[in-house]
């Protein structure tokens, strides 16, 4: 029995990782111009379509289509907010809440009118097979993918907290009259936080691709859970995401194994509910 | 210096502030005083870029500024501390003051800046690490004061300064303005603390409802009738 617990563990935290990761994107531009983006979910899927085509066309790795797919969702991050959201940020509320979903839809259904609905996989990435550790079976593509996603977690920490461009952001988090005065061009900040928080969830499709399913619609459940995990850890807040990424992914292993699989969702929902309802701004929310 | 010519600026339609001129010579303390709602707030923000004039022009060393963003103006020289701190309270001490340099590029000079600013506030020194919204009101704007310096400027616009400190503060913030200045720095205070902001300054001008109704030398000022019915209820 512990053994099977254990399993658990492990698969929770090597889901929970990737949610980290994928939510970690989410809340850096929710901090910056509190805006919601739904279309980050598709953000994800042009991730793991970029890297399933680098890898049946080229074959080339998933592994190796990273950096490919960072610069990508960077580039189209920058894009859609210089030529959409930007637009919308002086208008109403509304406007800005409907844009990005508006942008959801029409990416999903753009990859379904190229690639069809279908189910796809990467099968054969040099990321096969299983390690044994002591009984608990440890899939190795996740294990690379969730160690991956930590690596790259802590890389956008450093970058926030070490770097002068990191710092000029976090101010505009704060106060973006402020950093106005002190000659940091917010706009450019703006664009620059919308580029990152993409190529960082095109990373988590890129590592995600390795081994999960690669559909034009797999955004929708991860940007759901990722709109969970970043009310969880507090809105804006990066450690808050980190944290409740890898709790969701704990909950929802674990949820699984003792109730019924088939809850797992319904209770990682349940945690959210629970959580906000107590603390509302989410657990390292101010 | 700074050149103020006939600028009306307005929020929505409504003008703040309406045909106001006003000069800043090098070397000097100017201040705006006023009731709440005078405009005096509206026009640094407008001199720092945060809001653009719907007439009129601003020029600082002939050079005109009135349509260049904020993160430009900073570098033309001119910083402003805003209203409230408005600190970045989840950061440092030491970080708050590097983003005050954010303009700079010479590590060289931003590292001689925060010596000298240093010198000016040893206990920032000694909390470098600390976060600053653990700050008490009066090192929040010693702090807020700091990182207004580190960009170097040659014109230091505070917006009420005073606002919410004790006595005690009060006249330590505004020996510190003085040293400032002594130390060459032009500055525009904007005070609704008319009295000690008159005592410091060298020339003021006085607001209402948006319009320049009377300015003079701070000493003058303080002698006259309208400053000491309205502001100083003598």
């Amino acid at each position: 029995m512990p053994e099977q617990l254990l399993q658990q563990i492990v698969n929770g935290l090597m889901i929970g990782f990737m949610y980290s990761l994928v939510a970690i994107g989410l809340t850096l531009i929710w901090g910056v111009m509190n805006i919601v983006n739904f279309a980050h979910g598709d953000f994800l899927m042009i991730g793991m379509f970029t890297s399933f085509w680098l890898f049946t066309i080229f074959g080339l790795d998933p592994l190796f289509s990273i950096p490919i797919c960072f610069l990508l969702l960077f580039i189209l991050g920058i894009a859609i907010y210089r030529f959409i959201v930007s637009k919308v940020m002086k208008g109403p509320m509304l406007a800005q809440l409907v844009v990005t979903f508006g942008i959801s839809i029409f990416l999903s259904n753009l990859a379904v009118y190229f690639w069809t609905p279908d189910f796809r996989l990467i099968s054969t990435t040099f990321l096969q097979g299983t390690w044994d550790v002591g009984g608990i079976n440890i899939s190795v593509p996740k294990a690379i993918a969730s160690i991956g996603s930590v690596i790259t977690s802590i890389c956008l920490f450093l970058f926030m907290k070490k770097t002068k461009t990191g710092k000029a952001i976090l101010a505009t988090e704060m106060n973006r009259e402020s950093a106005l005065l002190m000659g940091i061009n917010t706009e450019r900040i703006n664009s620059l936080s919308f580029g990152i928080g993409a190529a960082l969830v095109g990373v988590a499709g890129a590592f995600l691709s390795t081994y999960y399913y690669i559909y034009p619609q797999v955004g929708g459940l991860f940007g759901t859970i990722a709109f969970a995990v970043v009310a969880l850890g507090g809105f804006g807040s990066i450690e808050g995401a980190f944290i409740a990424g890898i709790l969701v992914g704990l909950a929802q292993t674990l949820g699984g194994f003792y109730f019924d699989p088939s809850y797992k969702y319904a209770i990682v929902f349940m945690i959210y509910l629970i959580t906000i309802w107590i603390r509302p701004q989410g657990l390292l929310g101010w | 210096m700074l050149s103020v010519n006939n600028i009306s600026v307005g929020y929505k339609g409504l003008l703040a502030v309406q045909d106001v001129s006003f000069q800043i010579n090098q070397g000097e303390i100017v201040s705006l005083i006023g009731s709440n709602g005078a405009g005096k707030s509206t026009i640094v923000k407008t001199v720092a870029g945060l809001m653009h004039p719907v007439k009129g022009e601003i020029t600082f060393e002939k050079e005109p500024i009135h349509t260049i963003p904020p993160y430009d103006v900073v570098k033309k020289k001119i910083s402003m501390i805003p209203e409230g701190r408005q600190l970045f309270g989840r950061l440092s001490v030491l970080d708050n003051l590097l983003l005050g340099s954010y303009s700079l590029t010479s590590n060289e000079e931003i590292q001689k800046t925060l010596e000298n600013v240093y010198r000016l506030f040893p206990i920032l020194k000694e909390r470098k690490n600390q976060r600053s919204d653990t700050f008490s009101g009066g090192e929040q704007q010693q702090l807020a004061i700091a990182r207004g310096l580190m960009s170097r400027p040659s014109l230091l616009m505070l917006d009420e300064p005073s606002l919410g400190l004790g006595p005690k503060l009060v006249s330590d913030i505004f020996r510190i303005i003085q040293e400032i200045n002594c130390n060459g720095v032009t500055i525009l205070l904007v005070e609704q603390n008319v009295h000690e902001a008159l005592e410091i300054s060298h020339r003021a001008y006085v607001l209402q409802t948006g319009r320049v109704v009377l300015e003079g030398k701070g000493e003058e000022l303080l002698q006259s009738d309208l400053v000491r019915q309205a502001y100083l209820g003598m």
